[in-house]
């Protein structure tokens, strides 16, 4: 089984994924539920182009602070953060706000 | 199973103000949960109030919102025009930007800046480097280097600000720096303990020694993630691409600190500019030592002296007797407090690079051959 939702990156921080700012993802689940943990681990694992730039997403295992996140277009603060439950249909979208103003 | 509706929303994931509609955010300055229309509302309202409390405008008054097509500025532009609008500050808005000359970069950016005019119906001026000083970014760090593009980059922005408000017949430049940015400032001039800048740092309005021209930050008190977040719902149109030139090394390492801190704590921004604010050096004791005694006596000669700055300006008067409006750069005419201004110290150690490269009397024809007679007539 897998869960289908889109994850997007804006702010300037699809320079880690070869500029492409949209991406389709299918997150294989085997049984239970995937959580947000799940998503990024993907998201290292399959959308960084560059293992580089894999610092520039994450920090001590989670996403970087400064890099603003949305689920469905929520502060994914007030979703359980990382303990988000993902659902077929969602969206994941990854802001940075470090860039220049 | 069969039920499709929309989910039920819990009580505890309703908008705290409001309670009728779904939070979407969550603001990092008191951690209240609001909704899109609720969270509009505040973040306005308290530019609003930063506005008024500081009494940054008067009715008539013509400001340029100082514009890099990125999201501080374009929220900012938008915001002002909104307010404008709906308190009747009675402002008369433009747009001013700074082609610094950087390809790949600025020329993107303003595009974006050239779309915002449309959008937010406001005149726009750009004034670039090369008109300017003749000089783009880009010549200057193949010229200089890329280590020392920000210091070039800062000191001929903030003359060409000051030189296109005033073109427009303008003494109020708005700029886009948000709490975070403050915040950085502060904790950067408390780590390299330049207590002079320290206390200085958090004022709302800045403007130069002889400058007429005064900056304001009306984003002093909002948040980064504020921003982003209110550019993103309202869908609004920025650039964000970093500059092409390598980053203030130092900016870097206290952006991430501050991160790092927001963290744990997202009040600590707000808390590093209220220490920022109420922070006053105490003046400073006059020693009356035996060196002093013996400098005393030495006055007399030092006055004729004339003063280098460790950045090679050259200071008009003695450190005792404070700057007077009205000076001006002997070089380029512009307002300074120096006999040359920063501007101008920083072009003529460019222009000798560059002098060398177009020797006199070279008639030979542009390119390689050009480039080996170039090389031929060098001389160290």
């Amino acid at each position: 089984m897998v869960i289908k939702v889109k994850v997007e990156f804006l702010g300037g921080l699809d320079i880690i994924s070869s500029s492409v700012r949209e991406h389709k993802c299918s997150i294989p689940l085997e049984e239970g539920e995937a959580t947000m943990k799940d998503l990024i681990e993907y998201v290292t694992k399959n959308i960084i182009t560059d293992a580089k730039d894999i610092p520039v997403f994450i920090e001590d295992d989670t996403v970087r602070p400064g890099i603003l996140v949305l689920i469905n277009d929520t502060d994914w603060e007030l979703e359980g953060m990382e303990d988000y439950v993902l659902e077929s249909g969602d969206v994941f979208t990854f802001t940075s706000t470090l860039h220049g103003g | 199973m069969t039920d499709e509706k929309p989910k039920r929303i819990k009580v505890t994931a309703l908008c705290e103000l409001c309670h009728a509609r779904k939070a979407v955010m969550k603001r990092p300055k008191n951690l209240q949960k609001l909704c899109k229309e609720c969270f509009y509302n505040v973040f306005e309202t308290e530019i609003h109030n930063t506005i008024t409390n500081a009494k940054l405008f008067q009715s008539g008054d013509k400001v340029a919102i100082g514009a890099s097509g990125g999201k501080d500025s374009t929220v900012l532009a938008s915001v002002l025009k909104t307010l404008n609008e709906r308190y009747n500050y009675g402002l008369e808005l433009v747009l001013l930007s700074i082609d610094e000359g950087i390809v790949g970069y600025r020329d993107d950016s303003l595009a974006t800046v050239k779309r915002n005019q449309i959008q937010y119906k406001m005149p726009l001026e750009i004034i670039s480097y090369k008109q300017l000083y003749d000089w783009t970014m880009d010549e200057i760090v193949s010229c200089a280097g890329i280590r020392s593009s920000c210091t070039y980059c800062g000191v001929l922005r903030r003359q060409a600000l000051d030189r296109g408000a005033a073109k427009l017949g303008i003494n109020h430049v708005v700029t886009g720096h948000n709490a975070d940015d403050m915040a950085e400032t502060v904790l950067m001039n408390l780590l390299r303990g330049d207590v002079a800048r320290l206390e200085k740092s958090t004022t709302i309005v800045t403007q130069s020694s002889g400058s007429p021209i005064k900056r304001s930050k009306p984003f002093k008190y909002t948040y980064q993630k504020e921003i982003v977040l209110y550019a993103h719902y309202k869908k609004l149109d920025y650039f964000s691409t970093e500059c092409t030139y390598a980053p203030e090394a130092f900016r870097g390492t206290a952006r991430e600190l501050l991160k790092s801190l927001e963290a744990v704590r997202p009040s600590c921004i707000m808390d590093i500019i209220y220490s920022g604010e109420h922070l006053v050096l105490a003046p400073k004791k006059k020693k009356v030592t035996t060196q002093y005694k013996n400098k005393k006596k030495l006055t007399e000669q030092q006055q004729e002296e004339m003063e280098i700055n460790p950045d090679g300006s050259v200071s008009l008067k003695s450190k005792k007797q404070e700057f007077k409006d009205g000076n001006r750069c002997e070089k380029c005419g512009y307002l300074s407090s120096n006999k040359i201004c920063k501007a101008c110290v920083l072009l003529a150690g460019l222009e000798m690079n560059r002098a060398k490269v177009t020797i006199d009397n070279n008639t030979a024809v542009d390119g390689a051959a050009k480039l080996t007679k170039t090389l031929e007539q060098l001389s160290f």
